[in-house]
């Protein structure tokens, strides 16, 4: 299904690569109306709608009152805009997590996430970037739909997708059972499905609630720098990844079980958002002598932001830290020299001249070395040399957008089976639901619905 | 032998339902026509069920008589029976289906062929299709008869249904003839596939024929028709029909009946594998619905008769390709059914067609100019899906000849474009029914307003005449006048009003209100107001009327698929040549550039219907058009 090409879009326009300042754009016929429903001026001025034209305003976004942000915002009237639409860029100063925020109101008023690319795409389509860019602007929309493809099949494991593939099948059941009953009415009946149907949608309506608070805790969202922890088995991977936690654990909750052989953390330092990924954390428990493999050490290591490789300094080196090595060659990475406080092997100098990456000297039985490790960490952050998945950021936007949608769908459902509207009306917003369920996790609906009518159901002569 | 030649504007080749109405739409714009069937006794024959009709098959007919088709009047003449299906339901799945008299229905159809001008029918088999290829490309000339006849033409529609290299099975006996016993065309489909014209193998079946002196009909449920009953056609005038219905009865299997179908499966020649062709889903044969739903322990059948003038009683939903021994057995185990005599087997019929793909959806292949497909030939099912495409290939045919552009229904427009647009963009394995669940317009897409979508096309074509036109555009303002009328009016809180609106258990007025928030309350209505409503006109018709209702009843969602629409026609109106390469077009993916390749769609829109053609694929394109165009105007 393809989106309209004209609607107002909202997106994070900066790189989430550091605390400070972060740009929402959004663009599109209605992106002063959108603006005006989160923007409150200071003092008592006139609406953005009616602002000239390249002016900055100085403000604040607020929900029910709350303020959430202070603010500047930039308007930029159609044509003179990088998309030559209307735009309105916010200004804001609160970090990540505020970011997440306001972006979320945005869209909750009248904007849509924007799809990988959009922007660019818009500028193009509307003239503002010329001819020779236009290939640019392709390869552009192309790996941006890829990672944000993988990005969604990434965070979207375990039982989140699972929950949204159950809500999804059983909505299609139901719609299924109805589409045939008004294609074929003689031999399948309505006769009490609108109750049965309102028990289902009320069930359907709490568990999308459910799923949509966790996203508002950040349970569900983790576009944290995803950082990955590399290493031979018993280099002290998982002692670092505890450290790492440590008092963090209380507020922290953890994801594993989200796949069987990785184990998921996510901590912030300041305000920082780091996922932690301890590729064989589980594995090397239930079989210490089995390897790595390879292969999904590579898999991790590339969707990664950052790669922490621990090696084992009171041992030499082995063929498996060459291959890591090799791996980790092109990609930010920080070399953890582990067990500092043993006889070491080798000096944190050569490793350095190996691997050509940064080396700490660290001791996972001590701690030493730990806080060094963090404030590296934040340094490459903040110095930009590091950057968050903004992919992962919006295509996390996007979902709840899309659950959102669903939810409201549903509740449509449920009050027009109560005010007795006739069935039909119902299959269109279940239809909805079953759409934007399926953006969730990257399923297209093509022909399910027919497909699901003819498995399931007896039809016809 | 000696060959001589006549010479046509259009040839229409097979005379069914979608062959019908594609001679008469060709001959009435003006084109001398003739069309050809293997016999004059069987024009419009209804070699299956004996109704007209539908879900959303009762749409496609109101949208083939609102163009100015035959199906809708045809039926009219012909039915015993009717009934409007999902009454109790929403409007978008209100259906019409009527039981139709097959002899009359032929009668009738080939009166009215008889008596067109500028059309001529002719028996025979055509065998040959002749095609030209001087040109850049090929265009067809015309057909050749197994008579040695050749016939020139500049358009040539193949409405061949199921008659290609035909035959009909039941058990192990295997007959090589059409339905009904009817001769096959045998030499057609080589002379296709010598054009480079893919052919597909699909089959459907049909229940036992039955003696109704043989029935008991004291062990079934009599089904009745409608007590009031609407015509198809909106030319038809509904007081005229008015008339003695003839009944349906129901009955069901029984797990004997099932004991004996598992017993048999053997010698089904679907599961023993003598059946190549793929059979249609939403119309199961009995032993493929005991195999597929073991957990229910009966199925209905309809019994339905064949005409006013025949014992002859349709088994609906019993259809079945099993040896006729088995037939008779199960069929004794139907309650009312035990002493049945057996007039025609119940069989199933392969046929060649198809890959509809190779079409544009003016229904013209797109290798050889000048040459139209309509009906089964084109993988669907169905009379009525028959018809639908059966109108809008002899209009495109004429238009070709008279070299005006052809029509394009979209999906907006009708379930015709539905249908259409289904058949040539997306992948389909079996033959394709119609279902309301097609559409995603159904709301707008209602068989009660078909005249206001398709009439005005119908009128530029040229198969509606001046007086209808006007007559529909009347109506549209009476309409649109009582609307305004409603939201204009005010209605207080006067005593009446809360004593109406109390007797109907309705909420209670605070304040004023206009009538048209009345009307919209799911408990009253646009009849029922009219207690309140003084002023009410009384000219209304009562299509006028069931239209100011939905009207109001449905706005919000009315108004909410009229967006998607406009967005929908946004993405249509992007237009790709034919002649894009799409391997050089960079970032599409590899199933994308295959399947735009192979289909070659017409616009963004269409392009986005392709399975396998991603969102982000859709993205490049139009960046990639953007592209050409800037090019152009450098």
């Amino acid at each position: 299904m393809i989106r309209n090409q004209e609607d107002t879009i909202a997106a994070v326009a900066t790189p989430l690569s550091s605390a400070g300042i972060g740009i929402i754009r959004i663009s599109g016929p209605e992106a002063f109306t959108v603006a005006d429903r989160v923007f409150q001026e200071a003092g008592q001025k006139a609406p953005l709608l009616e602002a000239p034209t390249h002016t900055i305003h100085y403000g604040h976004i607020v929900e029910d009152g709350r303020i959430i942000d202070e603010v500047l915002v930039m308007v930029m009237r159609a044509p003179r805009s990088y998309t030559t639409e209307d735009t309105v860029e916010i200004n804001c100063h609160g970090g990540v997590l505020v970011l997440r925020k306001v972006l979320d109101l945005v869209l909750r008023n009248g904007a849509r996430t924007a799809e990988p690319g959009e922007f660019t795409r818009r500028a193009f389509l509307n003239g503002r970037i010329d001819l020779a860019q236009a290939e640019s602007v392709m390869d552009l929309i192309e790996s941006k739909n890829e990672y944000a493809m993988r990005g969604s099949i990434n965070t979207l494991k375990g039982k989140f997708s699972e929950k949204i593939r159950s809500l999804r099948s059983e909505i299609l059941y139901q719609n299924a059972y109805l589409e045939a009953a008004l294609d074929d009415p003689e031999h399948i009946s309505l006769d009490g499905f609108s109750e049965k149907l309102i028990t289902e949608d009320e069930k359907w309506i709490t568990t999308l609630s459910s799923l949509i608070s966790q996203f508002h805790n950040g349970r569900i969202l983790r576009e944290g720098i995803r950082t990955v922890i590399l290493g031979r088995p018993n280099v002290g991977k998982s002692s670092l990844m505890n450290l790492l936690m440590g008092e963090e654990r209380a507020i922290v909750t953890n994801v594993a079980g989200t796949t069987r052989d990785t184990l998921e953390e996510y901590l912030t330092i300041n305000e920082m958002g780091l996922t932690l990924v301890d590729t064989a954390g589980i594995r090397e428990t239930e079989d210490v002598v089995e390897k790595i493999g390879v292969e999904r050490a590579r898999q991790n290591a590339e969707a990664a932001d950052l790669i922490l490789y621990v090696v084992d300094g009171s041992e030499n080196l082995q063929e498996e830290d060459y291959e890591i090595m090799e791996l980790i060659r092109t990609r930010k990475a920080i070399v953890i020299l582990n067990k500092n406080d043993l006889d070491m092997q080798m000096l944190p100098r050569e490793l350095e001249f190996l691997v050509q990456k940064k080396v700490s000297p660290f001791s996972a039985k001590s701690g030493e070395g730990l806080n060094e490790l963090k404030t590296e960490i934040q340094k490459m952050f903040y110095e930009g040399r590091l950057t968050m998945n903004d992919e992962l950021f919006m295509e996390n936007a996007r979902q709840k957008e899309s659950l959102e949608k669903a939810k409201s769908s549903l509740t449509m459902v449920k009050n027009n089976l109560l005010d007795g509207m006739p069935e039909d009306l119902v299959s269109i917003d279940l239809t909805d639901a079953y759409e934007e369920l399926g953006k969730v996790i990257g399923e297209s609906v093509d022909e399910d619905l027919i497909n699901e009518i003819f498995g399931r159901f007896c039809m016809g002569k | 032998m000696i060959s001589i030649e006549q010479t046509y504007d259009v040839i229409v080749v097979g005379a069914g339902h979608a062959g019908c109405e594609a001679a008469l739409a060709a001959a009435r714009l003006g084109c001398e026509t003739i069309v050809f069937t293997v016999s004059v006794d069987s024009i419009a024959m209804m070699p299956c069920n004996p109704n007209i009709g539908g879900t959303s098959k009762g749409h496609l007919v109101r949208e083939v008589d609102a163009l100015g088709g035959e199906m809708g009047k045809n039926i009219d003449k012909a039915f015993i029976q009717s009934k409007m299906l999902n009454a109790s339901k929403g409007p978008a799945v209100h259906s019409l289906r009527a039981q139709a008299d097959k002899q009359v229905y032929t009668r009738e159809m080939r009166k009215t062929m008889e008596n067109t001008d500028h059309l001529t029918i002719r028996q025979g088999e055509v065998c040959e299709l002749i095609v030209s290829r001087d040109g850049e490309k090929a265009k067809v000339c015309g057909v050749k008869t197994a008579s040695g006849m050749v016939y020139r033409a500049q358009a040539v529609v193949l409405a061949t249904g199921v008659y290609l290299n035909a035959r009909c099975l039941t058990g192990d006996v295997i007959q090589y003839t059409g339905p009904n016993g009817l001769q096959a065309a045998t030499h057609l489909s080589d002379s296709l596939r010598n054009e480079g014209i893919e052919l597909v193998r699909f089959k459907t079946g049909t229940p036992a024929r039955v003696d109704k002196r043989s029935i008991d009909f004291s062990k079934m449920e009599e089904q009745f028709g409608d007590e009031r009953i609407v015509p198809f056609s909106f030319e038809t005038d509904p007081e005229s029909i008015q008339r003695e219905q003839v009944s349906c009865w129901l009955t069901y299997t029984e797990e004997k009946t099932h004991e004996i179908i598992r017993a048999n499966l053997d010698r089904s020649p679907l599961y023993g594998g003598i059946i190549e062709g793929t059979g249609p889903r939403y119309c199961p044969s009995i032993e493929d619905k005991v195999v597929r739903y073991p957990e229910k322990d009966r199925h209905q059948v309809f019994v339905e008769p064949e005409g006013e003038y025949t014992n002859e009683m349709y088994l609906s939903g019993m259809s079945s390709s099993l040896p006729e021994d088995v037939q008779y057995a199960m069929y004794h185990t139907v309650p009312g059914l035990e002493n049945v005599k057996i007039v025609r087997n119940a069989y199933a019929i392969e046929y060649d067609c198809i890959n509809p793909q190779q079409l544009e959806a003016t229904l013209e292949f797109k290798s050889i100019d000048g040459l139209f497909a309509a009906g089964q030939f084109n993988g669907s099912s169905g009379y009525e899906e028959a018809a639908a495409q059966g109108i809008v290939a002899g209009i495109n045919a004429a238009r070709k000849v008279q070299n005006k552009p052809a029509i394009f229904i979209d999906r907006s427009m009708g379930y015709i474009g539905v249908l259409i647009d289904d058949l040539v963009t997306k992948e389909n394995h079996e033959p394709y029914r119609m279902m309301t669940s097609r559409s995603e317009y159904r709301l707008i897409q209602r068989q009660d307003n078909a005249d206001e979508r398709l009439t005005p096309l119908g009128h530029e074509v040229g198969l509606i005449s001046d007086e209808r036109y006007e007559k529909l555009l009347k109506k549209e303002e009476h309409i649109e006048q009582e609307i305004e009328r409603l939201q204009k009016t005010h209605v207080g809180c006067s005593e009446e009003v809360q004593a109406f609106l109390e007797k109907h258990e309705s909420t209670l007025l605070k304040s004023g209100i206009s009538l048209a928030e009345l009307v919209r309350r799911p408990e009253l209505g646009y009849e029922v107001t009219e207690e309140i409503d003084p002023a009410r006109p009384d000219t209304l018709t009562e299509a006028e009327k069931e239209q100011v209702e939905i009207h109001l009843k449905y706005e919000g969602y009315i108004k909410r698929q009229l967006q998607q629409i406009q967005n929908f026609r946004k993405l249509e109106a992007k237009k790709l040549s034919k002649d894009i390469d799409y391997t050089t077009i960079p970032s599409l993916r590899k199933e994308a550039y295959q399947k735009l390749n192979a289909i070659k769609p017409v616009s963004i829109g269409q392009a986005s219907r392709i399975s396998g053609v991603s969102p982000a694929d859709i993205s490049v394109l139009l960046v990639y058009l953007e592209q050409m165009g800037r090019k152009r105007m450098q």
